[in-house]
């Protein structure tokens, strides 16, 4: 039961980060791989930049909503920013282009973080209390992993809201299936698009915290697993939709887990082997992905 | 142009879609010539011709998608030249396509709806102007499907809503007839000829079948190879020496001697 609590909970969390990748897929057909940096600039942004292996705490010692607050408001500004410098001059382009643009900036990133904070991983104290278990029943749940669970809902319900009940959430599902459709319609690419960003940078900086508090530790590389899982949700999800591409993360980060638990000692460290193994596996039965759409058939 | 605008003797000059000696190259090959038109609110009018006549890229044209290697689309006297498609729509020139686009996933309500928030309306306001439409084509009680559960039919009168309900100075109907039976046919005509009235605006009608196009529209232009070569209203169109000669092609087979 408890290795089933843990699975949920890892799903939870790479169905968060896969449905930032699928949401800015659907408008531009990009697989951002500079969503894992977003992580990481949102994991980073707690401390004082400087290169000890236990740093002083810095937008991580505000009060929690503020803390909350003002890491969402970096990353949603460097997702803009990105999106701005890097991807809306090449929109124009062919996709790989674009996958190749996220790439550099990618590594850009990361280079960039290994100069100012330094490659070895840092250990931070930022919301411990939250690892405290909590007993329900016989069990012993880590709160975290509750709270993971539980903002995942939240995230995936708010966004749900968002893209039905309100005019951007309805013409980003517009532009998602059609773009060149819904601009005829009167659908302003660069708005639609920019907040597809910035909703991928929020979700990217609520998945900062999340590792953050269930690891204790920063790493310039912390994203890049994630994001990789993250790609391949949405992958076995089915390109373009956003309902498949949550599922697909969960089913992952679920699968990585119960792996974790259920094979035998020696073969554990191949564990993501297993998983991407597993992810063959299901492309192979459904190449389409677990929910089809139409929108990654057709690139418009 | 001196042709006599039967319908549309009141229309000011500059209110109007026009092409004006719009000339269309792709590297060597002349996709239009010098075509001069202007298509007048309230009145629906028909562009006709063989299939390579240009008329599609005319309506590429006139929607701001193509950019004329010479002359200009101008619409109530402004030129279309450097207009993003989004900002075409906001200007009052929508359209529709051959094959409808609507939305697959959205329901037949939204899809009417993003086209009506294009316009710059409120959500609230958004749905309502987009279920007025859809009653107004007669698809209300398709609302809640999604766009591919709807059968084709009814995928194209969507898309008509969808180009009406932000009440475009001008719509462009691409070949709506195509693949209709008669029965569909004889409504579509009814449903063209409304909507000047209905949603006060010019239509620009593009289709093969010839019984739609004399039935609702009321000035004809007839393109070939590129070049304009009749206009005016439907009977004289049909009677048209040129007209027939391009649409039976008697240069390739001679008539026989009488």
């Amino acid at each position: 039961m408890q290795v089933l609590i843990d699975a949920a909970s890892t799903g939870s969390l790479y169905a968060l980060v896969a449905l930032a990748i699928g949401l800015v897929f659907g408008v531009m057909r990009l697989i951002n791989f500079v969503q894992g940096d977003y992580i990481t600039i949102g994991a980073y942004a707690l401390i004082v930049p400087s290169a000890a292996a236990t740093p002083t705490l810095f937008i991580g010692l505000w009060p929690v909503p503020l803390a909350i607050g003002g890491i969402m408001l970096i990353v949603v500004l460097v997702a803009l920013a990105t999106e701005r410098a890097a991807f809306r001059p090449l929109r124009q382009t062919d996709p790989s282009t674009l996958l190749i643009s996220s790439f550099a900036l990618s590594f850009l990133f990361q280079q960039t973080m290994m100069l100012v904070y330094n490659s070895r991983p840092k250990s931070v104290d930022f919301g411990s209390s939250l690892a405290a278990a909590v007993a329900i029943g016989d069990l012993r749940v880590p709160g975290i992993q509750l709270v993971t669970m539980a903002t995942a809902a939240i995230c995936g319900l708010a966004l749900i809201l968002f893209l039905r009940r309100t005019s951007l959430g309805i013409e980003m599902r517009a532009a998602a299936e059609d773009f060149g459709m819904a601009q005829l319609l009167g659908v302003r690419a660069n708005r639609v698009i920019a907040l597809a960003f910035a909703i991928s940078g929020a979700l990217g900086a609520v998945s900062a915290l999340l590792i953050v508090v269930q690891t204790g530790t920063l790493d310039y590389r912390m994203g890049v697993m994630p994001v990789i899982y993250g790609f391949f949700a949405t992958v076995i999800g089915g390109m373009g939709s956003l309902a498949g591409a949550a599922l697909g993360g969960f089913l992952v980060g679920a699968a990585s887990q119960l792996l974790q638990a259920w094979l035998p000692g020696d073969l554990r460290p191949f564990r993501d082997a297993f998983v991407f193994g597993l992810v063959i596996l299901v492309l192979l039965v459904r190449p389409e992905g677990i929910a089809r759409s139409r929108a990654a058939r057709e690139r418009v | 142009m001196s042709a006599e605008y039967p319908l549309t003797g009141a229309s000011e000059a500059s209110d109007a879609l026009e092409a004006r000696g719009v000339v269309v190259r792709f590297g060597g090959v002349v996709a239009l010539s010098n075509v001069n038109l202007a298509i007048h609110r309230r009145e629906v009018f028909g562009l006709i011709g063989p299939n390579g006549a240009g008329k599609s890229t005319l309506v590429n044209v006139l929607t701001g998608f193509q950019e004329p290697t010479e002359g200009e689309a101008l619409v109530n006297g402004r030129s279309l030249k450097g207009w993003a498609s989004h900002q075409v729509a906001r200007i009052g020139v929508t359209r529709t396509f051959q094959a409808a686009r609507v939305f697959p996933a959205l329901t037949a309500l939204e899809n009417v709806t993003v086209a009506a928030l294009g316009s710059g309306v409120p959500l609230r306001q958004a749905r309502a102007q987009a279920f007025d439409a859809l009653e107004w084509i007669g698809c209300a009680s398709a609302a809640g499907k999604s766009g591919q559960s709807i059968n084709y039919g009814d995928q194209r009168r969507i898309a008509m809503a969808r180009a009406l309900v932000s009440r475009p100075a001008f719509v462009l109907l691409d070949e709506p007839a195509a693949g209709m039976n008669a029965e569909e046919c004889e409504s579509l005509v009814g449903l063209i000829c409304a909507m000047p009235e209905r949603w006060g605006c010019g239509v620009l009608l593009i289709e093969h079948n010839m019984d739609v196009v004399m039935r609702a529209c009321s000035r004809i232009l007839v393109l070939d190879g590129g070049r304009p070569i009749a206009e005016g209203v439907p009977h004289a169109i049909q009677a048209n020496e040129d007209v027939r000669r391009a649409y039976l092609g008697t240069r390739a087979a001679p008539a026989p001697a009488r």
